[in-house]
């Protein structure tokens, strides 16, 4: 491990304070699973970790009165796949929550640090793009916010300028209609990195018209991405096969992967229409 | 830039403890190299194998990826509190009659998450062992045996 230094923040501005001081090997230390990692392999230069989840702000679920939802950045996935709400009303932060590591991890790693990590494969991102989710942002010039798929900027990097921390994500409330769905391609069937992933959310009228729709893919770019092609080509009508086909070669053209040991271009780029098909459905049978 | 030594108060197996570590110690090195509780193995170091597997305030955690630091005021349970003096816990005599080991590394952390899983699921499914588990590798046994010794620890028939 580097000589790294700890420091417990007990507000969201003495978290600012600690992290703008600490220059550019300050790191904010959420659940640490992917963080602790990288200070101890020296993939990230790190000499102080800002501890940031025991500030009220940072940690917790809450659902507002118009159906929104909140929460902390640093929520452990346990409790937010063990809230009834979401559970009932975001079922896709459910899929994305219990298939992040194992047990173990999930009682410590957060969507903000799944967030703030910037993965590429990172399985709680193409959730939060499809579901619309703004980032709240903490930092030395105030509060900010962005939208997630604005979010990434490259493997490992992001938006996040010096002394900024994330505090929280917020949801729209769920329009009528709507469903969401995310699904992960892996050789086994947990604890692993994907070597594709794919999220859809949709919602359905009455005569079962797909009204408006968010498809994303992951481990394909060198950031989630958002592909409005795949979108376009199930809005303003029923899904049928052919539409289905469309949005998934919408996400196959999309993808721009490379070959490491978890699967290959071809692997991938076929992957991302496999996955963006069966979201596709698998969202619309949620929603009906 | 030198660490420095930072004094950490929390209970460990019911025991209240303060001892002193190094400020880049992780809870396992605490455990281990400053507490002397060396039941937590480290095999990977980085949260993929499951052998350091702690109890940190009612969730099992990797204490490979928590800092002793993150520690201070929390409950931590590890496998050396799960028997009463000589007298192993239920799961560990399961452990034992199914024969659900072999060179033991792996051991203290599925003993562990186990624990957990029964602490809130008294009576969970084969798949809901499996899953629960799947942070926990063992390269001796191919699971079945740990799985059937969970099992008979919950009170189900085991084939």
């Amino acid at each position: 491990m580097q000589a790294v230094k700890y420091a417990r923040a007990g507000s969201v501005e003495e978290a600012v304070s600690l992290l703008q001081d600490g220059g550019d090997g300050a790191r904010p230390l959420a659940g640490g699973t992917d963080v602790i990692v990288q200070a101890r392999e020296r993939t990230r230069d790190i000499d102080l970790f800002v501890d940031i989840k025991h500030i009220p702000e940072v940690v917790g679920i809450s659902h507002g009165d118009d159906g929104s939802l909140t929460i902390g950045a640093a929520t452990p996935c346990y409790q937010i796949y063990g809230d009834e709400t979401i559970a009932a009303n975001y079922p896709i932060l459910v899929d994305s929550t219990s298939l992040i590591g194992g047990t173990a991890i999930q009682g410590r790693a957060s969507l903000g640090g799944n967030l703030c990590n910037s993965s590429p494969a990172a399985d709680g991102i193409p959730s939060l793009i499809v579901l619309e989710a703004q980032v709240e942002i903490a930092g030395p010039n105030g509060r900010r916010t962005v939208a997630v798929e604005d979010f990434c900027t490259a493997p490992g990097r992001n938006v996040l300028g010096a002394g900024e921390f994330a505090i929280s994500l917020h949801f729209p409330a769920p329009a009528e209609g709507s469903g969401a769905r995310f699904l992960r391609f892996i050789p086994r069937n947990e604890m692993d990195i994907a070597v594709t992933n794919a999220a859809t959310q949709l919602r359905l009228d009455g005569d079962g018209n797909v009204t408006w729709a968010r498809v994303a893919i992951g481990a394909v770019a060198p950031t989630p991405l958002l592909v409005s092609a795949a979108a376009d080509a199930i809005v303003g009508q029923p899904l049928s096969e052919e539409t289905i086909a469309a949005a998934a070669a919408a996400s196959s053209a999309a993808a721009n992967p490379i070959t490491d040991m978890r699967g290959s271009v071809r692997q991938r780029v076929h992957l991302a229409g496999v996955l963006t098909e069966r979201t596709i459905r698998q969202a619309a049978e949620r929603a009906a | 830039m030198a660490s420095e030594h930072i004094v950490v108060s929390c209970t460990i197996n019911g025991e209240q403890q303060v001892f002193l570590a190094n400020e880049r110690d992780s809870l396992l090195e605490a455990l281990r190299d400053r507490i002397g509780l060396t039941g937590a193995k480290e095999g990977c170091n980085n949260g993929n194998c499951g052998a350091c597997c702690v109890n940190m305030d009612g969730r099992i955690v990797n204490s490979c990826l928590v800092m002793a630091a993150e520690c201070e005021g929390s409950e931590i349970r590890t496998v050396e509190g799960l028997a009463s003096g000589d007298q192993l816990s239920p799961l560990q005599n399961a452990f034992l009659e199914q024969a659900a080991l072999q060179c033991g590394i792996c051991t203290p952390g599925f003993l562990v998450a186990a624990e957990a899983l029964l602490e809130q699921n008294p009576d969970p499914s084969e798949h809901e062992i499996r899953y629960w588990l799947a942070g926990n590798l063992c390269r001796c046994t191919g699971y079945d045996k740990i799985i059937k010794a969970v099992q008979q620890a919950a009170g189900q028939s085991v084939v």
